[in-house]
């Protein structure tokens, strides 16, 4: 394999739908979104692990996450850069609102072509959609072959790379020609954690509307006198996309209606760990042929 | 024209469970609408097959069948399913959502910019009215899926893009025979004109899939156990219920993951989706992740020390108290009062 791969980690901050505590549950038993915290997607930091081991394994690699949101997206930028990301870049703008998978993932591959990357790295899905869509549509968008549910790259040859798949009953190994899209499994390895002293030099990367907000802070001359801490920032305009294929009009899907989960609350009978009660219940199921 | 299409999996020569319960949806779809119903069958050595699909309620059989098609490689059945797509234009197009459908379902998406909507629970036929220029439409596919982790169910349509795509969970649709077998009449792709050299430019180097020893979904009672359960000691309980009972045992998410139980074993959101005649949730709270894939159990018995679990909302019977002290009384009464 030739050295110097510029590897590129798709990845996207998620509402953290994992662990919906109390407080973030309406008083009609629905989920409020806006209380649950924002998080790297569990598998896109997968992803990160998968590229940075190959950076770690082909000389003069670099590895960049991308991804698409607003401004605060810019904190799972710092946070690979804390783990050993070398930059990144956030694709921002309300021209990308209501994108659904395929226009996102038309989004992406603009902002792909213009970076050129060898190896284009990402989660399988993310936990607040779960549709594990994005990865393989952006590798059709770029004319890519993909790996998907991958768990580690076996080996680098000379113009492949050789990944092991976790499908269902067991596993794949496949050699597949780069450049190329990989997504990547929560059963892969996790990811390296922050780093201390890339902490505290990286804390301070700041992407332009960042800087904008504030362009006489302190922090905004600091991130003009040492450009590795500027994060890529670039509007819609910036990655020459067909305006038609972006956002809510890019988007075949419609949402018609969304509908909260209530638990449908209906009286259980209340029994206790009594004899009496377990005796008669087991009566009960097998005379109504529940059981046996 | 604008037929219903089915994806066809395979699984060692077989036809997928997955795949057959969607021909069962798809013909009361085919049947609302008035059109055929058609199997897409991509493999090799796939002759024969066209019997059983038949039953299922394929009135055509689209066969593709070459050393290249198997084991399934994304680029070549991608290629084949988007020229045929294109050549017959089918309404809906749908699939299994399962490591094959959701690796190519979205990349046929993005080759025809048409809509694919993941992981399906429900698809229904109706109409729509769009909210912001008033246009309406009739006899759209209603895709009804789960989304942000459970707490929500959104439905999904696709307008002006065709053919309408969907994947479907396996185990969520009921898998029957038509009351009469469909003509299953088989037609041969002409898949040279779609599969380009370099789409076989990805190698299988190695394979290795054991056959599923595992499989609770058919099961009509299931005991499953949380991470109440306390320890991979104590769930041997579970084990010891289910066997007294004849009951498959399954597992919360929560319990497999502190490595009470197999993974094979999880019900839910992550894992499989049952709806067995009696469940017994020992130990198990009651997220929404869980409850996703039970709660169409004909009747659910919760046992659990926290009278205020969300699972007893759901339940038909909630036993409070100890698992370990209540499970060898189930097991001690079932066995006195069934002799």
């Amino acid at each position: 394999m030739k050295q110097n791969l510029k590897i590129v980690v798709l990845a996207k901050q998620v509402p953290d739908t994992r662990n919906v505590g109390k407080d973030a549950m309406t008083p009609e038993g629905t989920v409020n979104r806006a209380a649950l915290p924002a998080i790297f997607n569990p598998e896109d930091l997968n992803a990160l692990e998968l590229a940075l081991s190959l950076k770690d394994r082909t000389e003069g690699s670099t590895v960049h996450i991308l991804t698409m949101g607003p401004q605060r997206a810019a904190d799972i930028i710092r946070d690979a850069m804390f783990r050993g990301a070398d930059g990144g870049y956030l694709l921002s703008g309300r021209e990308f609102a209501g994108s659904d998978t395929l226009a996102t993932s038309y989004a992406l591959s603009c902002a792909l072509k213009k970076i050129n990357p060898d190896v284009i790295i990402a989660g399988r899905q993310a936990i607040d959609g779960d549709t594990a869509q994005v990865g393989p549509q952006v590798a059709e968008k770029l004319g890519l072959p993909q790996v998907t549910y991958a768990e580690e790259i076996v080996e680098i040859k000379e113009s492949t790379l050789v990944v092991k798949r976790r499908i269902e009953g067991g596993y794949e190994v496949v050699e597949c020609p780069v450049p190329a899209v990989i997504t990547v499994n929560a059963s892969a390895a996790p990811c390296r954690p922050r780093n201390a002293k890339r902490v505290m030099t990286y804390k301070y990367a700041l992407c332009r509307s960042e800087i904008a907000a504030a362009p006489e802070s302190e922090a905004a001359q600091r991130v003009a006198a040492k450009p590795y801490l500027q994060i890529v920032e670039w509007a819609a305009a910036e990655v020459d996309p067909d305006p038609a294929q972006l956002g809510l009009q890019g988007s075949p899907t419609k949402v018609k209606r969304i509908e909260n989960v209530v638990f449908q609350a209906k009286e259980a009978k209340r029994l206790t760990a009594a004899d009496e009660d377990i005796n008669s219940l087991m009566v009960e199921l097998i005379a109504s042929h529940t059981l046996g | 024209m604008n037929n219903i299409f089915v994806y066809i999996e395979l699984e060692g020569g077989k036809v997928a469970d997955v795949s057959l319960e969607l021909l069962t949806k798809g013909r009361e779809l085919a049947a609302t609408q008035g059109v055929r119903l058609e199997a897409v069958v991509i493999g090799s050595g796939v002759a024969g097959l066209e019997t059983e699909l038949a039953k299922y309620g394929a009135d055509t059989v689209w066969v593709a069948d070459d050393e290249i098609f198997a084991p399934f490689r994304t680029l070549p059945h991608t290629a084949v399913m988007c020229g045929l797509i294109e050549q017959e234009k089918p309404q809906i197009v749908l699939f299994g959502a399962t490591c094959i459908g959701r690796d190519f379902a979205p990349r046929v998406s993005s080759a025809l910019h048409s809509g694919l909507t993941a992981d399906c629970t429900q698809l229904v036929i109706g109409d729509h009215k769009d909210a912001k220029t008033g246009k309406e439409y009739t006899d759209l596919l209603y895709q009804i899926r789960p989304a942000f982790g459970g707490n929500i169910i959104a439905t999904i349509v696709n307008p002006d893009h065709r053919p309408q795509m969907a994947t479907v969970r396996e185990g969520v649709m009921r898998k029957e025979y038509a009351a009469q077998p469909a003509a299953g009449e088989v037609r041969a792709i002409d898949w040279k004109k779609y599969v380009k050299d370099s789409d076989l430019a990805v190698r299988i180097v190695e394979r290795q899939i054991e056959e599923r020893k595992i499989d609770i979904k058919g099961a009509s009672i299931i005991v499953a156990g949380g991470y109440g359960m306390g320890s991979k000691e104590n769930f041997k309980l579970v084990h010891e219920l289910a066997d007294v009972l004849g009951a498959e045992v399954g597992a919360s998410r929560a319990a497999v993951d502190a490595g009470f139980t197999e993974h094979e074993r999880q019900v839910g959101q992550t894992g499989v989706t049952v709806r067995p005649k009696l469940y017994i949730a020992c130990g198990i709270s009651g997220q929404i992740q869980h409850t996703a894939g039970m709660e169409e159990s004909s009747m659910v018995i919760s046992i659990n020390n926290d009278p205020e679990a969300p699972i007893n909302k759901i339940a038909d019977y909630a036993i409070t108290g100890d698992v370990n002290e209540i499970i060898p009384k189930m097991i001690k009464y079932y066995k006195q009062n069934s002799k």
